[in-house]
């Protein structure tokens, strides 16, 4: 097959191009550096998570980082019939299946509760929100006081007459990072709850009022429908802190948890102490792939459910 | 009917009571205890603290939580001030990982959402969209990438490895594209109209309306930041350089009141944040509350 002959740039073009931008009217020039203001972070972001990402899904496909042989499937094969990814998985999911709810449901009956016009709002506010600005580590001495088996959480189930729990070796043991969890988060997402129910058109809960309905009614069908898009991004938040929630577990517990709260994380650190990249790799193909998915179908079901709200 | 509209607040009011009796408790006492005597902590939690180091046999001694101590001592903060440069220097480990982070995220953040704010098209709703899903991915699945990078630039093991990829997290720009899309498009106009160039509109007229917008961010990203333990583990095997926040779990049983006494130092930058621009932290809080651009 014969090419077209291609037109070879003689000297002049460039600098021809260059005299055009030069002459472009104020409009057109002011639109192309303004392009270039996103340019530092798109670079850096394409540096540190996009190309390094790409080479992970390349690296899941592989048998190792010498040969480049691909074997497709056979390094998530692998990792799911990894036992120890199993557990970690599983106490992940356990731990997101309880720790995600709570942490919506809860945060908004406060905010229900706060925009109640009680008294001292704000203050209330302030102390709601201020576990989200105290680091980790300062409070963990004092989680390990109050869930110690001699701790104080004991002593006060005690009076009650219940048993002495092992908080963190026995089938409670995510009981306390739960709570540390929704200690930590549950004034963020308030503060969201709050600004949603705040941004209800008042004449609607008005008009219902006129109706007759009662306090229950406008909740199920006017608050919580408004409130939908919401409820869907602090699950999505929820959910993202809720993988996050090694951090507090590490600080509790050292290199070497309990089984009940081995999760993800630790699996990811063992892999990235014995430099295993394939399975490094496809654990976080994996991640990504399932995160994605279940963000979808979030979507989705908020979607079916507000879909005549305006985000 | 007004009788029971009043008994239901006042149970409101006590169940919000209880809750922030709830939040508030683990601050006060980390605080409080940071006051106390060596001795009266080994009196009150020696039990404790002797069974995570050796975790096999429990000491039946009772644990007693005081928030109030017998004698206020400090004693503590004299030590860690003054006499172990190990805590400072963890302390500075951290200042110097983080400062750097909020700045450089909050500004790059500044220009690419300015970007995003002026022009709209088929590139800008992609590249937005596609921050958006990075910005929801766990941090497990981005640690990967960090580490790989770091180890190709040989930056392993250096702050840098913490702080390069720390600066272009896709979060800022994403809120600060919200917080953007407020300003006034006639004030954009009117400054283009006079002759100003994007750089001048950008710094004397956007920066200056989303002021507050920028601070609540910085809050935002000091927090996170302030609290990291993921990315020192992975990224530094150097443990000299490993800041506060990780450096504090490592106490042992002897110096739990030196302890009490760095945790309470520790959290005083982020809680005078929290002091003094609360208004701004919620308005960031609220505006970040929609994933839909």
């Amino acid at each position: 097959m014969k090419l077209p002959a291609m037109k070879l740039p003689t000297g002049k073009a460039p600098l021809n191009q260059l005299k055009k931008l030069w002459r472009m009217d104020s409009y057109k020039k002011d639109e192309w550096i303004s392009r270039l203001f996103l340019w530092p972070s798109l670079i850096g972001v394409a540096i540190f998570f996009v190309l390094p990402f790409i080479v992970i899904c390349y690296y899941s496909l592989i048998n190792n980082p010498n040969q480049h042989d691909f074997v497709f499937l056979d390094n998530f094969i692998q990792l799911i019939h990894n036992s120890a990814f199993r557990t970690a998985a599983y106490n992940t999911a356990r731990f997101s299946a309880v720790a995600v709810p709570l942490a919506v449901i809860l945060a908004l009956g406060l905010a229900v509760i706060l925009e109640c016009r009680i008294p001292l709002k704000s203050q209330f506010r302030t102390f709601f929100l201020s576990p989200m600005m105290v680091p980790v580590a300062s409070i963990v001495l004092i989680w390990q006081v109050l869930f110690n088996y001699n701790g104080a959480i004991n002593d006060f189930l005690a009076i009650f007459g219940v048993e002495k729990i092992d908080w963190f070796k026995s089938q409670y043991d995510q009981v306390a990072v739960i709570l540390l969890f929704l200690w930590k988060n549950l004034g963020y997402n308030m503060i969201l709850f709050m600004a949603a129910l705040s941004n209800i058109p008042r004449d609607l809960l008005e008009m219902a009022d006129i109706e007759g309905a009662d306090p229950w009614f406008k909740f199920v069908h006017i608050k919580l429908h408004f409130l939908s898009p919401t409820i869907l991004f602090v699950t999505i938040l929820s959910l993202i802190n809720s993988f996050k929630v090694f951090r507090e577990i590490y600080l509790l517990t050292g290199d070497y948890p309990y089984e009940g709260v081995y999760l993800l994380q630790h699996f990811m650190n063992n892999a990235f102490a014995s430099l295993d990249y394939q399975r490094l790799s496809a654990a976080a193909v994996l991640m990504a792939i399932a995160m994605v998915i279940i963000i979808a179908i979030l979507f989705f079901i908020e979607d079916r459910f507000g879909k005549d709200v305006e985000g | 009917m007004i009788k029971k509209r009043y008994l239901s607040r006042g149970m409101l009011t006590l169940i919000a009571a209880i809750f922030a009796l709830a939040f508030l408790m683990p601050t006060v006492l980390t605080i409080t205890n940071s006051f106390m005597s060596q001795t009266e902590l080994s009196a009150n939690y020696g039990a404790i603290f002797s069974s995570l180091n050796d975790s096999s046999s429990y000491v039946s001694e009772r644990v007693n939580l005081k928030f109030i101590p017998d004698e206020v001592t400090f004693s503590q903060y004299f030590t860690v001030l003054l006499q172990s440069p190990d805590y400072l220097l963890k302390f500075w480990n951290s200042v110097i990982l983080v400062v750097p982070i909020v700045v450089l995220q909050v500004g790059i953040a500044a220009l690419a959402a300015y970007s995003f704010f002026r022009y709209q098209g088929k590139f800008r709703t992609f590249v937005f969209f596609f921050y958006v899903i990075l910005m929801l991915m766990p941090y497990q699945v981005m640690l990967v990438p960090n580490y790989l990078v770091a180890k190709w630039t040989g930056l392993l093991d250096s702050r840098w490895s913490i702080i390069l990829p720390g600066c272009f997290a896709p979060f800022s720009v994403f809120l600060l594209t919200k917080f953007m899309k407020r300003i006034p498009v006639a004030l954009i106009e009117a400054a283009k109209l006079d002759g100003a160039s994007e750089w001048r509109i950008f710094t004397k007229v956007c920066l200056p309306q989303c002021r507050s917008a920028l601070y609540s961010i910085a809050i935002l990203v000091f927090i996170d930041y302030w609290n990291m333990v993921e990315q020192p583990l992975v990224l530094l095997s150097d443990t000299s350089k490993y800041p506060l926040s990780v450096y504090l779990s490592t106490i042992n049983a002897g110096e739990v009141g030196l302890a009490f006494a760095v945790a309470t130092i520790y959290m005083i930058p982020s809680l005078l944040l929290f002091l003094h621009g609360e208004e701004y932290l919620v308005e960031g809080i609220t505006h970040s509350g929609s994933v839909k651009g």
